[in-house]
């Protein structure tokens, strides 16, 4: 406990902002793959509809998906003990989590393999609740993160998985579901044209004051309550207020038909609002709901400086890289997706 | 649910779900790897020759590749949580050491193989022809990348080196990122998983192409895959039996109690010989054993009379350095997964010389049994990595981190109750999945492709 008092040394505060940002892009990028998924039912007419709105995150989702995937492995690497805490603490979650993106992912490459309707209808409803069930768990998990989870003295998550559905984290759910439809929502509007446009665009208007809402009641809360829960972090008062502003204009914008700024709106909101939460744990990993001495930190549970030093230099060197061709497929995939008949 | 498990430990239940769920994983991943290589091989034979064949034979595998590819991600990402949810006291131990290269894998290819892959599959009249064979290749080093990046980890447990255990946290940590990048447990461990993995792909190449030829489909195109196929085979069982020796060697020194064990060997012997297989039991009391003399010793050291441990000494000499305790693995597990490997291998080395020597013939196209016989060792390799990994890991018990962390000290603390609710869920997602995924395969494995290219779709197209 001795190295408690002492506080993140620089290394481990870089990796822990860097693993902020892994987590920021994740939900930045796959929060539209979600949308999109979620509203797969609700703005298509035919199968051609739906073919189109799967299109306009064909190319992208898998590579979206990794942000989470290297996440998890620069946790595991740079913070082992919040890797291994966290995941087996959130086990059945995370069980529920990983059965729904194996679905959703196996979706994208089956459904358009056989002409046959009870075979695609049966893979739209897989990516359906594949997408909507990740974007409500991301909400309540961060939540949970932010609350505190009942961690005993040797970093052993007490309790069942019970604890972990406050009416708090149910709020953080609903906030991200709906949050991350309207994001979706601003992306076909940017990437369809015609009729799912339009409709997209319907969506987005009904969403808009929604997801205001919930995220702005999961800001609220998480702020009245930040000092109760021992806990404010580092997080600076602009950013929420940033956020929740960006989002009250989404609507607006929508209606102005300015598709262009209304994706960036949501994608700010996004950003915005797992910022806030990462940053409120600030020095810790996990907090505890039980006592104050058993929260994770930062410090603890880093490795040590030469790992991080061999990580730093990877991720130095190759990062720029990925971002660069990254961008360059969202370049070549830029066009709309049409209906092939009317072109 | 309760009475059934009544009894069963945490720890069994987690080794029976990272069983499950990596093999399975495992089942798909050399297909991707060997697939995608062939394909890019193939793709680029096709935009040099201008050969339409070609391009039917490109697209045709290039289709199946990309169905497997898929239950290969997302099989994936269950592996990458897995260690977290279920061996959390493992992650904890090794994190340092091990989460490194995981993470550089993620960085480094899963970025690489999922963003050209997209491009590949979208990118078809949308970039240049050479762009679109630029990202076949990119998509392809990266799940050469991967098998990298994972495999050095795993044979950090296998074998650790470049660490230090750390006194206050009692930690594994890193002294050589240098020294783990280049473990010799790893070079041998990457080549014959890489020659495994062309392997698998060549012997899928060549068993889905002969299946055609035998009912006389698009002669031109199958016949040119399986010409392909049929080198890959040769060149990949060659490679993959020369460092599979190799590795046998190095065990010697490295794991002495995993090889005493693929042979049953229970007392030290100068000259061993190598039993081809034993009918009853394998604790010493053989009814029926078909032997070849000295060949263990040479399998293990190289020399005809080369001494071999035997597992009684070994136990004695384990219980000396690391205390009480059984050292001793799954014998008959290892006996059999380990020849029927090294059968499987030899088979398949027989097939590649096989194929050669009627295509030299000019044969190979009509020789019905040899096309027959081509289908069904198609299924050889998967047969054959699965044994592989068994033996790898089982052999390896009861360590986790070989020498430093047993695997009964790994596992996390949980009630049993959610790793079994977890690994029925696991099994019963992956039956469906193995269920759709396979019919879909031989679905559209059995369908040969049209004779005329279909018109590449407009820059606004539809693939999915
Ligand atoms: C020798 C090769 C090899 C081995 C031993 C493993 N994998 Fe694997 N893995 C691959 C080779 C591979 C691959 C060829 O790169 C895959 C298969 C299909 C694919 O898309 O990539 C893949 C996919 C894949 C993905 C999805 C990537 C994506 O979304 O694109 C993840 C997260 C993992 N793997 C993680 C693991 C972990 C944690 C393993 C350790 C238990 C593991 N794999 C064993
Ligand atoms: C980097 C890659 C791998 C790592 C880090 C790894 C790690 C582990 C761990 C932590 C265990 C649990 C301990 C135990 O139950 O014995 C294990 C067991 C096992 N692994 Fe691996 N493994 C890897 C690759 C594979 C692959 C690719 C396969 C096969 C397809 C495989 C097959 C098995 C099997 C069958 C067991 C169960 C052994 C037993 O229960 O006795 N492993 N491995
Ligand atoms: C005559 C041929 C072969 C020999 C002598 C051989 C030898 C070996 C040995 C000694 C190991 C254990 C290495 C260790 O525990 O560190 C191993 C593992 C393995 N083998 Fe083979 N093998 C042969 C053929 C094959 C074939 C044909 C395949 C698949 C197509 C295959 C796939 C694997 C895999 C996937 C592993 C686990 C990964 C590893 O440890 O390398 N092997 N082999």
């Amino acid at each position: 406990m001795a190295v408690v008092a002492a506080g993140p040394s620089g290394l481990q505060q870089l990796w822990f902002f860097l693993i902020a940002v892994l987590w920021l892009g994740y939900f930045f990028l796959e929060g539209f793959d979600f949308g999109v998924g979620i509203l797969l039912p609700f703005v298509s007419r035919d199968d051609t509809d739906r073919r189109i709105v799967v299109n306009t995150i064909g190319p992208v989702w898998d590579g979206n998906e990794v942000w989470l995937i290297v996440a998890g492995g620069a946790t595991f690497a740079a913070f082992p003990t919040w890797y291994a805490t966290l995941f087996s603490g959130f086990y059945l979650a995370l069980f529920v989590l990983l059965a729904a993106l194996i679905f959703r992912g196996m979706a994208f490459e089956l459904r358009h393999r056989r002409d046959d309707a009870r075979w695609r209808a049966r893979w739209d409803q897989a990516l359906f609740w594949g997408s909507a069930v990740p974007a409500f768990l991301w909400g309540v998990a961060f939540a949970d993160f932010v609350h505190g989870v009942p961690l005993g003295p040797h970093h052993v998550m007490e309790g069942t998985v019970l604890d972990l559905v406050k009416p708090y984290a149910l709020v953080g759910g609903l906030a991200t579901l709906s949050l991350f439809s309207l994001h979706g929502a601003a992306y076909l509007g940017l990437k369809t044209e015609g009729a799912l446009r339009e409709r997209a665009r319907e969506a987005g208007k009904r969403l808009a004051p929604v997801a205001l809402v919930a995220v702005g009641a999961l800001l609220t809360w998480t702020y009245l309550s930040a000092h109760a829960w021992h806990h404010a972090g580092l997080v600076p008062p602009p950013l929420p207020i940033f956020g929740l502003g960006a989002l009250a204009v989404v609507g607006w914008l929508i209606h102005e038909r300015q598709e262009g700024w209304a994706f960036v709106a949501t994608a700010v909101a996004v950003v915005a609002l797992f910022a806030t939460l990462l940053l409120n744990l600030y020095p810790d990993v996990l907090v505890s709901s039980l006592r104050a001495a058993n929260d994770l930190t930062i410090a603890e549970s880093a490795s040590q400086r030469y790992t991080l030093e061999v990580m730093s230099w990877v991720a130095l060197i190759f990062t720029p890289l990925v971002l660069a061709y990254q961008a360059w497929s969202y370049w070549v995939f830029r066009q709309r997706v049409r209906r092939p008949d009317d072109h | 649910m309760g009475a059934l498990l009544a009894g069963v430990s945490t720890l069994t239940l987690a080794r029976w779900q990272f069983a499950v769920t990596t093999v399975f994983h495992f089942l798909f991943v050399p297909l991707t790897i060997g697939l995608g290589l062939l394909v890019a091989i193939m793709q680029t034979a096709a935009q040099r020759t201008k050969d339409p064949a070609w391009e039917r034979a490109t697209r045709f595998f290039g289709t199946l590749f990309l169905v497997n590819f898929a239950i290969g991600v997302v099989t994936g990402i269950v592996q990458e949580f897995q260690f977290g949810m279920d061996w959390s006291r493992y992650s904890v131990f090794v994190g340092n050491i091990f989460g490194a290269p995981l993470a550089i894998e993620g960085l480094l290819a899963f970025f690489l193989e999922s963003t050209f892959l997209g491009v590949w599959i979208f990118g078809r009249g949308r970039v240049s022809p050479r762009i679109h064979l630029a990202s076949i290749w990119l998509a392809s080093i990266g799940t050469i990348l991967s098998a990298a990046f994972i495999l050095a980890a795993n044979a950090w447990m296998q074998h650790p080196v470049g660490y230090r255990i750390d006194a206050r946290t009692h930690q594994a940590v890193m002294s050589s990122f240098w020294a783990v990048m280049t473990n010799s447990t790893f070079v041998l461990e990457f080549g014959h998983v890489l020659f495994a993995a062309f392997l698998t792909g060549s012997a899928f190449l060549l068993g889905v192409a002969a299946w055609h030829l035998h009912r006389g489909h698009d002669t031109e195109a199958f016949g040119r895959a399986a010409r392909v196929g049929v080198v890959v085979v040769l060149v990949a069982s060659v490679g993959t039996i020369f460092l599979g020796d190799s590795q046998g060697k190095q065990l010697e020194t490295q794991q002495p109690m995993k090889m005493a064990a693929a042979e049953a060997l229970y007392t030290t012997q100068h000259g061993a010989s190598f039993s081809l297989l034993t009918i009853g039991d394998l604790a010493g009391n053989p009814i029926f054993q078909i032997r070849v003399p000295h060949i263990l010793s040479v399998l293990a050291t190289n020399t005809w009379n080369g001494k071999v441990d035997g597992i009684h000494q070994l136990q004695a000499a384990a219980e000396r350095r690391y205390g009480a305790g059984s050292y001793v693995p799954v014998i008959w597990l290892l006996y059999w997964t380990f020849r029927i490997m090294v059968g499987l291998g030899f088979a398949l080395l027989a097939l590649g010389v096989l194929g050669l020597w009627l295509w030299r013939r000019r044969r190979l196209d009509t020789t019905g049994w040899y096309l027959r016989a081509a289908t069904w060792l198609l299924l050889a390799p998967f047969v054959a990595n699965t044994a592989g990994w068994i033996f790898t890991e089982v052999g390896r018990q009861p360590w986790v981190v070989y020498g430093l962390l047993k695997t009964s000290r790994a596992v996390s603390v949980l009630a049993p109750g959610y790793v079994a609710a977890s690994l029925i869920g696991f099994t019963a997602i992956y039956s469906v999945l193995a269920v759709v995924e396979i019919g879909l395969m031989v679905r559209l494995g059995r369908v040969p492709p049209a004779l005329e290219a279909p018109a590449a779709p407009d820059e606004h197209g539809l693939i999915y």
